[in-house]
């Protein structure tokens, strides 16, 4: 029984509230309809669907590497879906990510790659002189011992395998001391052991830091294992919102559509 | 339904439109070869005694006066060698902006793309004997004209190469770095820097090698360099001194791909 299932009762305060967001690419094709979440204030909150119904669009919104076309995002206080500039920088700061295909620069160091997760707090001059703030860098020694990479530092990230890749990923997460972590599908690249063990580090990182986790996830088991929240995700709507415990067959035939791949 | 056999189930790669269009392309290549033959002015008396020609001018080039070398060829070699640097040096500099403003996801202005593409374009455009005469009618006669032509002719060269470079740099680690809140400052330093920086250094030591071989024909019009020494020796008829220059300058092309390779190999 994983310990990240926890009741919805123990979280009064939401880490996120999402207010009737909506996004087109195109005019009137809208590839959110009207979404309206809270993400609790702690655990893991899994999305799950389809390919191509949203989720990665959803997630995008959340830290504006995507535009909203109307709708709120409220966060600590703040609309994210308004900020500008500086604001917005400072916000997602604040906000971590991993992604599926890492996105690690990969002619960089495993250390320098970690140490670009400070990057929104050290000026460019000092990023460009390499002269991070010596308490980043024990907390990035530290990571690396978490992550089991400490003999990588100094090796360039092309030279990691698809695992290795994703722990500097989340490792450069978490170097953000982030109070929310957006996880866009980290383990579709892998294989099925691999991700597990991505998702017992993601778990056990965020969960000793008290993160709370939004992760876009397609696998279902994976996600009733790790999750202590779900949303579930169809045509560009929220059809299922609550604890994983809840999400049966008649649910995941209305997210995936069809039955036989349920047997 | 019914299934046809497998023989009727016939597989083309072109359309017949495509397959007629391709046929027209290739007869249309072959009758311009065969037009352009008729039209070439061939003056065969010229090639009559082309084998006597070549065998009097080496004759007359033979034996390389190898002794000139220090007295008038090893300076002006020095100074092509400035020209092509420095002329390479000035257009990275030029041109790195450019390449910028002409990257669509660096400058997110269509606008201002084309001017910056348009500005590259002419630069490569017109060739480097070209800038050179222009230099020389406004500097003067020397190495500074010559250094000139060299750089406005590499900047659309580079300009060209990296702003393409930049237009291929993976998103995904751009994408990782803004939603860490880095400034662009950072950005481009942490995320696309050293993606392009292979690129970079790649089309550095290529133009180098180019602006090398330019700038040993630049003296012909008076912009420095050996060129103009070779141009002088030709004029007195000193054919001896003429081979040393090419073979000085052969040497010099061969030397510079040695070091390019060698430089390629360690930066990449």
């Amino acid at each position: 029984m994983p310990a990240e299932s926890q009741p919805r009762a123990d979280t009064p305060t939401a880490a996120l509230e999402i207010r009737g967001l909506k996004k087109e690419y195109r005019r009137g094709e809208p590839v959110l309809h009207d979404i309206s979440i809270r993400i609790p204030g702690r655990g893991i909150t899994a999305v799950i669907g389809p390919s191509g119904t949203g989720k990665s669009t959803l997630i995008r919104c959340i830290n504006r590497l995507v535009e909203p076309t109307a709708g709120q995002i409220l966060f600590k206080g703040l609309d994210l879906a308004t900020l500008r500039g500086k604001a917005l920088r400072e916000a997602r700061r604040r906000i971590g990510m991993v992604f599926q295909e890492y996105n690690l620069v990969e002619r960089l160091t495993v250390m320098e790659n970690l140490l670009s997760g400070r990057l929104g707090y050290v000026s460019p001059f000092n990023a460009w002189m390499r002269r991070y703030p010596a308490d980043d860098i024990g907390t990035a020694w530290e990571l690396l011992d978490t992550v089991g990479l400490t003999a990588f530092a100094n090796q360039r990230a092309d030279a990691l395998s698809g695992g290795q890749r994703q722990r500097v990923g989340i490792a450069r997460a978490i170097m953000q001391r982030p109070e929310l972590l957006l996880a866009d599908e980290p383990t579709s690249s892998l294989d099925p052991k691999t991700s597990v063990e991505i998702m017992e580090l993601l778990a056990g990182l965020t969960q000793g830091r008290g993160i709370p986790v939004i992760l876009n996830i397609h696998n279902v088991p994976l996600a009733r294992r790790f999750a202590g929240h779900v949303i579930g995700m169809a045509g560009g709507r929220v059809v299922y919102d609550g604890a994983p415990e809840g999400l049966d067959d008649t649910h995941l035939k209305e997210i995936y559509g069809g039955e036989d791949w349920l047997e | 339904m019914t299934v046809a056999s497998p023989i009727e189930r016939e597989w083309r790669r072109h359309t017949p439109r495509q397959r007629l269009a391709r046929f027209a392309l290739y007869f249309g290549l072959v009758a311009a070869c065969v037009v352009s033959l008729r039209t070439v002015q061939f003056v065969p008396e010229f090639l009559y005694d082309a084998p006597e020609q070549m065998a009097d001018l080496l004759r007359r080039m033979w034996p390389i006066e190898w002794a000139h070398y220090p007295k008038g060829v090893h300076e002006a070699l020095i100074e092509t060698l400035h020209i092509a640097t420095l002329g390479t040096l000035l257009a990275i500099v030029m041109a790195v902006p450019l390449g910028l403003l002409a990257a669509n996801n660096i400058t997110r202005h269509v606008g201002i793309n084309y001017l910056a593409k348009l500005l590259l374009v002419s630069s490569r455009s017109v060739n480097s004997l070209v800038w050179a005469l222009l230099f020389v009618a406004i500097f003067g006669p020397g190495a500074l004209a010559g250094t000139m032509a060299i750089a406005f002719r590499s900047i659309g060269f580079v300009g060209k190469l990296f702003g393409e470079a930049m237009e291929e740099a993976r998103q995904g680690p751009i994408e990782a770095l803004r939603s860490a809140g880095a400034p662009w400052g950072s950005i481009y330093l942490k995320g696309y820097w050293p993606q392009v920086e292979p690129a970079f250094w790649a089309i550095a030591l290529f133009r180098w090698d180019i602006s090398v071989r330019e700038s040993a024909v630049l003296g012909l019009v008076g912009a420095g360099g050996i060129g103009m020494a070779i141009d002088s020796a030709m004029n007195l008829f000193q054919w001896e001194r003429v081979a040393l220059m090419l073979v000085a300058i052969f040497a010099v092309v061969i030397l510079a791909e040695i070091a390019v390779t060698f430089l390629r190999k360690k930066i990449i």
